[in-house]
């Protein structure tokens, strides 16, 4: 059976939510993201130590999709809409982020080979592989050379879950949860 | 050579780059989607300032929030630092950062471990708490 995205954002919703977007991703979109969650931590007056993190990690996170997502699928380059989902709940201890956009398959093993390597990482292994990279010339054009997976798994200090959920055709939907203490 | 002063946004840092006095400053926030079009003219800027830097150069970085794709930049603005200091042996970089914020100050320690010029830890203490 074909995976639901409407199920899953659903499913994303419940609980205590600060914030939560469905659509697509532009560059206005990210300043009306990153505000509205800067807004709702400093309204339920969260530490400052706990905000930054979860914003820097909130920042990583929404232009890592902006940079990275495949288009929706039907979509050309042209009327192209990248459809991203974006939420974060409270738990009991801190912060639940989870993403989900669409990727073709053809990105998955490189994709999920990466973020296993980061699981698998200590955090200290993590703050070397981030000096290896950034002391590295070869950054990619979009100019983050892979360094925001490592930067959000380095902050959180926490493994990064993940699915790839198959849809039609090439694609399949990408889902991503970072856990912010 | 003519001065940089450009007033931060939301998204990008308040830049005071100014030749006669040595003073490199960059502050507040770094998030911008396209980092590289934002530094390119303060790499370019630096890159001239190296030919003929001032007898002394201080740099003052304190960045509430940089994203991954500042951060590519910002050590190209020190790669170019990093000459003035090869000839020079003047540069001086002031890194601030907030009480407790020890994800800043370990960018500080990244930057500072890769590079060969002065670092200075600076911790911002809030008088207010």
């Amino acid at each position: 059976m074909e995976f639901d995205i409407n199920v899953w954002y659903d499913e994303q919703i419940k609980g205590n939510v600060i914030f939560s977007y469905k659509g697509d991703i532009s560059s206005n979109v990210i300043d009306q993201v990153l505000n509205t969650i800067e807004h709702q931590l400093h309204v339920i007056d969260e530490k400052p130590g706990v905000s930054k993190k979860l914003y820097n990690i909130s920042v990583e996170a929404i232009q890592n999709l902006f940079h990275h997502v495949d288009l929706t699928p039907g979509n050309t380059a042209e009327n192209g809409g990248k459809f991203i989902i974006f939420v974060i709940r409270k738990l009991e201890t801190g912060y639940l982020l989870s993403t989900g956009n669409f990727i073709k398959n053809n990105r998955i093993k490189v994709l999920r080979d990466r973020i296993d390597q980061i699981n698998f990482l200590s955090t200290e292994e993590l703050k070397e592989l981030y000096r290896i990279i950034l002391g590295n010339e070869e950054f990619s054009e979009k100019g983050g050379g892979g360094l925001g997976i490592i930067d959000i798994a380095k902050r959180t200090g926490n493994k990064l879950n993940y699915s790839f959920n198959p849809m039609k055709n090439d694609y399949c939907f990408f889902c991503l949860e970072a856990v912010v203490t | 050579m003519e001065s940089i002063a450009l007033k931060g946004t939301g998204k990008t840092p308040t830049v005071n780059f100014n030749a006669e006095e040595g003073l490199i400053e960059i502050k507040g926030r770094s998030i911008p989607e396209n980092s590289i079009e934002f530094y390119k003219p303060l790499v370019d800027w630096l890159d001239k300032y190296a030919a003929t830097p001032a007898s002394k150069t201080t740099v003052k970085i304190q960045l509430e929030y940089f994203n991954t794709s500042s951060s590519k930049c910002i050590l190209d603005v020190f790669k170019k630092l990093e000459a003035v200091q090869r000839s020079t042996e003047s540069v001086l970089i002031n890194w601030y950062y907030e009480e407790d914020d020890e994800d800043m100050l370990e960018a500080g320690e990244d930057y500072q471990s890769i590079l060969k010029i002065p670092f200075k830890m600076i911790e911002i203490i809030d008088e207010d708490n």
